[in-house]
């Protein structure tokens, strides 16, 4: 007896231990179920709501119903690059990317099953959007976000060319038309249980038969900058060189000037001085006359000159008369 | 609940009559089971991590590292979370041998292009550094929290490079972009919830496009060659200018040496001028004639030739040989 009582505890333990595995199930916070019987959904699908947590153990109808988990965390879109024209026909590759989340999961799986179709719906959706959205904007719309911004120039590179370090001005910016895809996308995805949280361009790439264009003007920008760079040396250079020519003629000018004056000067005062001491009587004016010449004889009679002397000169007379001539000067 | 039950049964040897194998295999069965039990209840935190458990399902708490205990058999999970981990994502370039699978994406060339507020074309590549702030977070709010901080960070990075000129994206902006970006990111990860926190963003290596890097570099020589040539300008201007200036300087410090000597020179002159004139004046005509003599006599032993002529042969004159060394006067016998 005690075997059988045994033997049945076990069975019923094996059962019990079944259907418990068939009617508990766990939920994770990163996931939201709902119950399906026999494929179709019944009840308020659970833990769907982002702001309630209703993870952990559940319970539902064993063997009748199954548990459909689908994804509760924010979902990323990530489309290909396309490549689409702007409003000012530049075709550009436009990258951009999305996250959304499954906000109503039986219409989500009524209606798409799963992910992957989700997927290709987005790339439907947001792709058009975008496409519509670049469509009606310059492309600098697209590439610039803030209106207001001021660069800040390199003043050696900008000095005189004043395209150089300028943004174009924009009217909208990037994160409008961001938003703009955003709105225009939302409502076509809402039927199929998906909120689309954000949509953002992540990358735009000229296509290879603008880049050439791109390329040119950019080398011939630059070439311009380094033409001025060369221009701007060599007239530096110039204008130095002009300065030390200058400099130097005011030097040497100014020395010259000054030598002359210092002399001039000296020379007046030094003549004063004579005059003065030679004007002071006439007989200090007849006496320097005489001495003076006496000095000259000094300094202009040399060895290499001829004298030729006349025996009525004063020193000579001499050899011809013993007498003096008193009345005469010395003289030549 | 029926492991309990379940225990008691086995472990009642008095109710248990038959077999001995059986109750062997009983054992063997329940001995493994409780090997796995205690095996699988415990677990161990690594220092840079911590662990986000979950029973059945649910978020119960985050453990400290260390060797913590859970209940088995699938009723609490640990997850695993390295949130004292750097982790760095790579974009225009990637280094091989990565760990993390978002690490490096498998198109650099297409990352690295950007275009700038200008219009223009630059290769831009960076880093940027982050980590994990909240475990529970990171499990539970983003599915794939590296791929989505990848497309982020290049996203506004993209947005950041498209408001600046070509020239602030290659020099005088890099650190500029790199807090603008940053702090662009933290709010955007503020704003999502992810449990990330973004550390930092380098730029590395910032260049022209290929095309246009020559045009680029020959800016950098023009700017070189403007210095060069002014330099060798200034150069040549210290060169002479000093020079010229200690010349200038030269020359009228000889001028006032000439003037101090013209006056010396000169008080000296009518100093000895004055002199002799006080004497003079007292016998002028006989002074005179001594001076004369006395000079006469100085003089006249220098000259090289002498011709003393008889008044009455003035006439000779022009027939002389006034050629010197040939000279033979004929009054100058004495």
């Amino acid at each position: 007896m005690k075997h059988l009582a045994l033997l049945i505890g076990l069975v019923a333990a094996f059962f019990a231990l079944i259907l418990f595995a068939s009617s508990a199930y766990t939920v994770s916070p990163n996931e939201q179920i709902f119950i399906t019987e026999f494929g179709k959904p019944v009840g308020h699908p659970i833990n769907a709501d982002p702001a309630v947590d209703e993870a952990g153990l559940h319970f539902k109808k064993p063997f009748v119903q199954s548990v459909n988990r689908i994804e509760k965390r924010i979902l990323e879109w990530d489309g290909p690059a396309t490549e689409m024209p702007t409003r000012d026909k530049l075709y550009i590759s436009v990258d951009n990317f999305a996250r959304w989340r499954i906000s109503d999961p039986k219409k989500y799986y009524e209606q798409l099953r799963d992910e992957r179709s989700a997927l290709s719906r987005l790339d439907d959706i947001i792709g058009s959007e975008t496409r519509n959205v670049i469509a009606s904007h310059d492309l600098i719309e697209v590439i610039r976000s803030q209106k207001d911004r001021k660069p800040v120039r390199d003043e050696n590179l900008a000095a005189n060319n004043s395209n150089l370090g300028v943004l174009p001005p924009i009217q909208y910016g990037r994160s409008v038309l961001d938003e703009q895809i955003l709105k225009a996308a939302q409502p076509k995805v809402r039927s199929w249980g998906i909120e689309l949280i954000d949509v953002r361009f992540k990358r735009i790439n000229y296509k290879p038969g603008v880049i050439e264009k791109i390329y040119s003007r950019m080398a011939s920008e630059r070439q311009q900058i380094a033409d001025r760079f060369r221009s701007e040396g060599s007239g530096e250079a110039a204008k130095i060189l002009g300065r030390k020519e200058r400099d130097l003629l005011s030097i040497q000018s100014e020395a010259y000037r000054k030598e002359q004056e210092i002399k001039g000067k000296a020379d007046a005062q030094a003549t004063g001085i004579y005059a003065s001491a030679y004007n002071s009587s006439p007989s200090a004016a007849d006496f320097y006359q005489f001495v003076k010449t006496l000095e000259t004889y000094k300094k202009s009679l040399t060895k290499d000159t001829t004298a030729i002397f006349t025996t009525d000169s004063d020193l000579f007379r001499l050899l011809k008369h013993i007498e003096p001539a008193k009345e005469k000067p010395a003289g030549q | 609940m029926n492991q309990s039950e379940f225990r008691q049964v086995v472990f009642d040897p008095s109710r248990f009559q038959g077999g001995k194998i059986f109750r062997y295999v009983v054992a063997f069965f329940v001995l493994i089971f409780l090997l796995i039990g205690i095996s699988s209840s415990f677990y161990t935190v690594s220092p840079e991590s911590e662990a986000v458990v979950q029973r059945f399902g649910k978020f119960t708490k985050v453990e400290p590292p260390g060797l913590h205990f859970k209940i088995p058999f699938g009723v609490d999970t640990a997850t695993l979370v390295p949130i004292r981990r750097q982790l760095k994502l790579e974009f225009g370039f990637s280094t091989p041998g990565s760990t993390n699978p978002d690490q490096s994406s498998s198109e650099p060339e297409l990352e690295r292009d950007m275009v700038t507020g200008d219009l223009n074309a630059a290769n831009v590549e960076w880093i940027v550094q982050y980590t994990i702030s909240d475990p529970k977070k990171y499990l539970f709010n983003v599915r794939e929290p590296g791929a989505t901080m990848r497309d982020l960070t290049e996203s506004v990075m993209c947005e950041v490079i498209g408001d600046r000129t070509v020239d602030e994206v290659l020099t005088i902006g890099r650190t500029e972009i790199e807090t603008e970006s940053l702090v662009r990111l933290q709010k955007i990860l503020t704003t999502l919830d992810m449990g990330i926190r973004a550390d930092q963003i380098q730029l590395k290596n910032v260049h022209p496009p290929g095309p246009v890097q020559r045009s680029f570099d020959d800016v950098n020589r023009a700017q070189q060659e403007r210095e060069q040539m002014i330099n060798e300008a200034n150069g040549q201007y210290n060169q002479i200018i000093p020079k010229a200036k200690g010349l200038a300087d030269q020359r009228i410090s000889g001028a006032e040496g000439y003037a101090v000597q013209r006056i010396n020179e000169a008080e000296g002159d009518v100093a000895r001028f004055k002199e002799l004139l006080v004497q003079y004046d007292k016998a002028p005509a006989i002074t005179k004639q001594r001076l004369y003599l006395e000079t006469m006599n100085e003089v006249l032993p220098q000259l090289g030739n002498k011709v003393i002529l008889d008044e009455d042969a003035k006439q000779f004159l022009p027939l002389m040989n006034l050629n010197p060394g040939a000279v033979v006067a004929p009054a100058s016998k004495r």
